[in-house]
């Protein structure tokens, strides 16, 4: 094992330097290909957190590596790399790391999970994503629970105003429900055990039921088959965590309602691991970006937000956090990676747009551009994202993107310094047009 | 309803709304209100007993749970069924249109009853249809239609249920009879029926006027939205690539 384990590092660091790409799942694929235990290997003795769910892994597996360092190294998957050779790359990286915070995508929780044996598992919320691979939510939700009952040991940290994350959660498992929110109720209305209606008494009947944000969560429950909304012991609330030991302040730098139910996940998973919530907030507080998500960049001219929406949970949600003062321009692909389907456009409210200006734009800003317009937002349409931020007026620009829009955006971004004066040199990145093509 | 406004009723969009067919709700309603026709969409949850007199129903797409919640709902609401079969224009989605069947099989070989709306019947396919479709649609003036289809049905007609379209590109019904032409999806007097998702109406306009001008009564004028016309003629375009990269292929393995 220990040579597979170093040809897989040698292979990575070539792959860092040829510029490839950060070597981590090249070399984990490698190492896993000559030694395919070589991932329970890697894992034993050490304390293990998978974090798991449709959106927030990244978010909320940094704010509690973050947490988790208070205690000593952690080894963390923390470009996103979330199935088996990622995890086992993270691993390979940080071998005196006694602490581990790996988030896993919800379809390999299965196999992480039988490997390396989780002390806790995170599970944040289950949602319609990328439909078009054929795995829908119901599918999903039942490999979760799978995976769960597969590993009776672990602690699960689960959002108990999710019902199909409650499903997930298998009977025999030791739970800790947080009240984290849901903004996005529309893939659990039935109930995911039996197929009937849930109901959420304060809700009203005739939309659906939107208990985020606000103290109003409605506790759902199932008439026919009696699933319902478990008893939380940790809440998110506006900026604050309420925990079993008393409320603790936040004060995230990290935007929203959603960002606040990561963190509070994050500090029930800390406090498992012996990590007093008060400590780990404050360490949570410190972070400004998460792998690239929310960046501050300045870029000629403007200074760019990088908001990443890869489905319709979390573009609804990315629309409560824009800021009405800073220009708007919203990038959509769709690649193998962000989905073929772009028709989930259609399921976020982006009528709450109609009195902003909008640049629609990325590969497939067409389909974007017909959402809008039946949306009534006033919009224009340019393919290239580069082209489109160089027409907007000079200043802050919150700029929306799905997955490999958001790379392109990310991978090609020169950050230049803050202007400091007004005769400053115009950055040009690599991929910049001149200036008005189409 | 009332005489010159148009509703449309979104049936349970809390169980079959996963696969943005809200939208067709969305394009409906704005292409009536751009003509100057007062309309509204009126979601129909399975909370509530459904109004019975909307003139026009959408039925989304959903997954298999879901469908049979659906028949189940529907079948508890015969006034509504009466509107579908009788009275209103509808438009029904994959799912939609799997469950306004005689039957459907589910992948665990269990046969299940459908309303019978539509004289067709669906079973589990080898594998799923994930992909871009082209169609060349029957009703005369709408044209090629545009969608995606993401569905493991083959849905067989019967011999007086008339199919929606021909397929181009892409599976459709999936259950073609040797010598016939694939197609897609099926439609009566009443009840547009298909596997394209996209959603369907906001790539097919004129498909979107077609149930229109059904569900009013009146021809309408046509409207122009640049935007929609780009996006067709960027989606039919790499259809029509995928569509002579294969002929070609198929003519030099042959």
């Amino acid at each position: 094992m220990r040579w597979a384990v170093r040809t897989g590092q040698a292979v990575a660091g070539l792959s860092r330097r040829l510029g490839l790409g950060q070597g981590g799942i090249i070399g984990g694929r490698l190492t896993l290909a000559l030694a395919p235990a070589a991932l329970s290997e890697l894992a034993a003795g050490r304390r293990i957190v998978l974090v798991s769910g449709t959106n927030g892994k990244t978010t909320t597996s940094h704010l509690l590596a973050a947490a988790l360092r208070k205690a000593g190294p952690v080894a963390h998957n923390d470009t996103g790399a979330n199935m088996a050779d990622g995890v086992l790359a993270a691993l390979m990286r940080a071998p005196d790391a006694s602490l581990a915070v790996l988030e896993v995508d919800e379809l390999h929780l299965g196999t992480v999970a039988a490997a390396v044996h989780p002390e806790v598992v995170v599970l944040l919320n289950l949602t319609r994503d990328q439909l078009d691979r054929g795995t829908e939510v119901r599918t999903v939700a039942a490999a979760v629970r799978v995976a769960l009952t597969a590993a009776p040991d672990a602690t699960v940290v689960a959002n108990a105003d999710d019902p199909m994350v409650v499903w997930a959660v298998p009977r025999g498992s030791s739970a800790v429900w947080v009240q984290a929110g849901s903004s996005w109720l529309s893939d659990s209305v039935s109930c995911p055990r039996c197929g009937q209606a849930l109901a959420f008494p304060s809700s009203s009947t005739s939309s659906l039921p939107s208990p985020w944000p606000g103290a109003g969560v409605p506790a759902w429950v199932c008439s026919s088959c009696g699933l319902r909304r478990p008893v939380p012991t940790w809440a998110a609330e506006l900026d604050l965590a309420a925990t079993p030991a008393g409320p603790v302040p936040l004060a995230l730098q990290l935007p929203g309602a959603f960002n606040t139910a990561n963190a509070t996940m994050a500090l029930a998973a800390g406090d498992l691991l012996g990590v007093h919530a008060r400590q780990a907030a404050a360490a949570m507080a410190a972070l400004d970006a998460v792998a690239g998500r929310y960046a501050t960049i300045h870029h000629g001219d403007h200074e760019l937000r990088l908001l990443l929406a890869k489905n319709p949970a979390g573009l609804t949600e990315i629309l409560e956090v824009l800021e009405p003062a800073r220009s708007l321009l919203i990038a959509i692909n769709a690649r193998e990676a962000d989905g073929r389907d772009t028709s989930w456009l259609w399921d976020a409210p982006l009528e709450t747009l109609a009195d902003r200006h909008v640049i629609a734009t990325g590969e497939r800003a067409a389909d974007l551009s017909v959402r809008l317009t039946y949306a009534g937002v006033d919009h224009a349409t340019t393919t290239d994202p580069w082209a489109a931020i160089a027409q907007l007026r000079p200043g802050k620009v919150d700029v929306v993107a799905n997955y490999t829009a958001f790379h392109q955006l990310l991978g090609h971004m020169r950050p230049t310094p803050a202007p400091t004066s007004a005769s400053h040199r115009r950055a040009r990145p690599r991929s910049t047009r001149p200036a008005g093509a189409r | 309803m009332g005489d010159s406004s148009l509703t449309i009723g979104v049936l349970l969009p809390d169980v079959l709304g996963t696969y943005g067919d809200g939208g067709n709700a969305t394009v409906l309603v704005q292409r009536a209100r751009w003509r100057g026709i007062d309309a509204t969409v009126l979601p129909l949850p399975a909370s509530a007993a459904p109004a019975v007199g909307c003139d026009i129903y959408l039925l989304g797409g959903g997954e298999n749970t879901a469908q049979r919640f659906a028949v189940s709902w529907l079948d508890r609401h015969p006034a509504l069924l009466h509107s579908l079969e009788y009275r209103a224009t509808t438009l029904a989605v994959c799912a939609g249109m799997q469950i306004l069947g005689r039957t459907a099989l589910d992948e665990r070989g269990q046969t299940h009853a459908g309303l019978g709306l539509l004289d067709l019947r669906t079973t589990p396919g080898p594998r799923r249809a994930v992909g871009e479709i082209l169609t060349r649609c029957r009703l005369p003036g709408v044209g090629l239609l545009t969608g995606f289809e993401n569905h493991r049905g083959l849905t067989t007609l019967g011999p007086r249920l008339a199919p929606l379209a021909e397929v181009v590109t892409g599976v459709g019904n999936g259950a073609a009879e040797r010598g016939r032409p694939p197609v897609d999806g099926a439609v009566t007097d009443r009840i547009v029926a298909t596997y394209l998702h996209g959603p369907v109406l906001a790539r097919n306009p004129a498909l979107a006027d077609h149930l229109l001008q059904q569900a009013t009564g009146q021809s309408l004028e046509p409207l122009d939205v640049p935007a929609q016309e780009r996006l067709r003629r960027t989606l039919i375009h790499a259809a029509g690539r995928r569509y002579f990269r294969r002929s070609r292929w198929r003519t030099r393995s042959s």
